[in-house]
């Protein structure tokens, strides 16, 4: 961060704190079991050409409404002549007046939004944020790309004009797990994006895919069908101590549970679609109750713990929410497929199709506000939301 | 659908947008030092091996549990030695046996017997023949929710044809999910067509 930027930062450190009480009276944060919570009004003024696009991004999938001065509950005001700036007012007091420099103003645009989301829902903002995802052309043929969360930016970081999959992050860190069908089979990589170096981890016989790194950077949980069955396994993130988690028929999509203790997964279970969760050293499989939502898959657990996301099959394909811990039935929030949380649980970036091409989308979680994000060559899905 | 009258005007950006960029960029580029452009997010350099870790679980599966033998849950392991990328790939041998599947499902259908018996016995009589059985799904269901079951139906044909006799170590499977369809069409004849395993020869080269 730029110190310039940090410095406004902490000066704005004490304008925050008086709007504290305010903002939880407005309560945008999902304390409850709101789907369609209302969207806070703001205002925008003075900012123009691809600033104003990214303000108005951003703070829409973060759950803000554009509205008129007088109309708002926050008002932003400043300029984009040279750096931006931006003050946020809530009705006559001032939150905060800053000024952004460094990088370019696409990323200053993005500063400006987090310090507004911040201030309003006291989560940290997504503008800074990347996400993975695949990119494939009509012949299958495909890429793994990293983006800025709005799909700004892509840039690919396989060269294998092969099909490639499931793109997922190690935690904390410029280092993706990956498919790829480079070698003829599909195998999982590791792949270091500041380094540029990969190395094989999964490349056993049948089907090795959907690999899931957790939250410690420790372990990968994976599907591999060389037992004879696509199952869930679990090895160390060099793929090392290999170790058989399921055996069911038909498991996928594994993700972690954010204490590491569980992994969520689809799997088939008496005949029947479930998602379902096992402890990560293995064990008994506990179906999840997810309320008659057909062929529920691609579950993903929020960062916060509190929430899985997943995708149901119901003629075309819908974004569901579910408590994990059972308390708040599964609720479509979206139409679309292959949900991934942002790092502050309340916005999920996914994939949905027109036309029959992929389109990554941004959502606003609880006021179910969403937006396409920019696209890259190709087909887009399987986005992945780095944390 | 529902969405496309939501984001209709999003549509016409994006079509203007491509219009302008092009369709074709992307897909040729060299991997990609995102180190400078990451904004400082995240990033630490890290010292990966470049040897890879193949064929080597440490679990048991290892060249004594190969072959036909069920493990404790039924199912046959899978070959640790038969590697489909090395060997000589004849598609054509068996480009009539095809079989195919219901929605959603990894059951072999009886009628398909004649597909895997005519696989059996060309096999029977072909001492240094393999096959690799390619798993594939309609566009129903996530990409990686058809990997599985495309695996499923590679493996279920595995298991149909050790019963008739090939041994299991003679067989590869190959999981496309949805990502290889047979007719890129979205009808429902289409899908039927999509919902298939299809068998490739292989031999040493």
């Amino acid at each position: 961060m730029n110190t310039h930027i940090k410095k406004l930062f902490t000066l704005g450190l004490a304008a925050l704190a008086l709007t504290v009480s305010r903002a939880q009276e407005i309560d945008i944060t999902h304390t409850g079991d709101g789907f369609g919570k209302k969207p806070v009004p703001i205002s925008i003024s003075g900012f123009s050409g691809e600033v104003l696009e990214v303000l108005k991004f951003d703070l829409y999938v973060q759950g803000f409404s554009f509205v008129s001065p007088e109309a708002a509950v926050y008002q932003v005001s400043g300029s984009n002549a040279g750096d931006v700036t931006g003050t946020l007012t809530l009705g006559k007091r001032a939150v905060f007046s800053r000024s952004y420099n460094g990088a370019n103003v696409r990323r200053q645009a993005h500063a400006l939004a987090d310090d507004i989301a911040e201030a309003a829902t006291g989560l940290k903002g997504i503008g800074k944020s990347k996400i993975a995802f695949k990119s494939q052309s009509a012949g299958g043929e495909g890429e793994i790309f990293v983006s800025d969360f709005d799909g700004h930016g892509a840039q690919p970081v396989t060269s294998d004009n092969a099909i490639v999959a499931k793109p997922a992050w190690m935690p904390g860190r410029m280092a993706l797990y990956y498919t790829s069908y480079t070698k003829g089979n599909p195998d999982i990589f590791s792949h270091s994006l500041s380094s540029g170096q990969r190395r094989v981890i999964a490349a056993y016989p049948g089907l090795n895919t959907s690999a899931s790194v957790s939250p410690d950077g420790t372990k990968v949980a994976m599907v591999l069908g060389k037992a004879g069955s696509p199952n869930i396994w679990v090895c160390d993130a060099d793929g090392k101590n290999l170790k058989r988690i399921t055996t069911g028929n038909e498991d996928s999509s594994p993700c972690w549970s954010p204490d590491g203790q569980w992994i969520c997964f689809a799997a088939k279970i008496s005949g029947r679609r479930r998602l379902a969760k096992v402890s990560a050293e293995g064990g008994a499989v506990i179906p999840f109750n997810t309320s008659g939502m057909a062929s529920p898959s691609e579950p993903d657990w929020s960062p916060d713990g509190k929430w899985i996301a997943f995708t149901r099959l119901a003629g075309d394909f819908d974004i569901c929410v579910m408590s994990a811990d059972g308390r708040v039935p599964a609720t479509v929030v979206a139409a679309g497929e292959n949900p991934s949380w942002s790092p502050n649980s309340r916005t999920l970036v996914f994939n949905h199709s027109i036309n029959h091409r992929q389109v990554l989308s941004v959502l606003d979680v609880f006021t179910k506000q969403y937006k396409d994000c920019a696209r890259a060559a190709g087909s887009n899905s399987q986005p992945a939301w780095a944390k | 659908m529902k969405l496309n009258k939501l984001i209709l005007p999003l549509v016409l950006a994006l079509v203007a947008m491509l219009a302008t960029t092009g369709c074709k960029h992307g897909f040729s580029g060299k991997t990609t030092n995102l180190k400078n452009s990451n904004g400082g997010q995240v990033g630490n350099p890290e010292d990966f091996q470049t040897k890879p870790v193949k064929f080597d679980d440490g679990t048991g599966n290892g060249p004594g549990n190969e072959g036909s033998k069920k493990d404790q849950f039924g199912r046959t392991p899978l070959s640790t030695t038969l590697n489909p990328d090395i060997m000589d790939q004849n598609r054509s041998a068996f480009a009539a046996n095809t079989v195919h599947f219901d929605y959603d499902s990894a059951v072999v259908k009886d009628k398909e017997q004649v597909n895997l018996a005519f696989v059996a016995q060309t096999l029977a009589t072909d001492a240094t023949g393999a096959v690799l059985i390619e798993g594939n799904c309609d566009e129903r269901g996530t990409e990686e929710y058809n990997r599985t079951l495309g695996e499923h139906r590679a493996e279920a044909l595995r298991e149909a044809l050790i019963k008739n006799g090939v041994s299991g170590d003679r067989i590869a499977v190959r999981s496309y999910g949805k990502d290889k369809p047979a007719d890129p069409g979205h009808s429902e004849a289409a899908y039927a067509k999509n919902r298939r395993g299809e068998f490739v020869l292989l031999h040493p080269k």
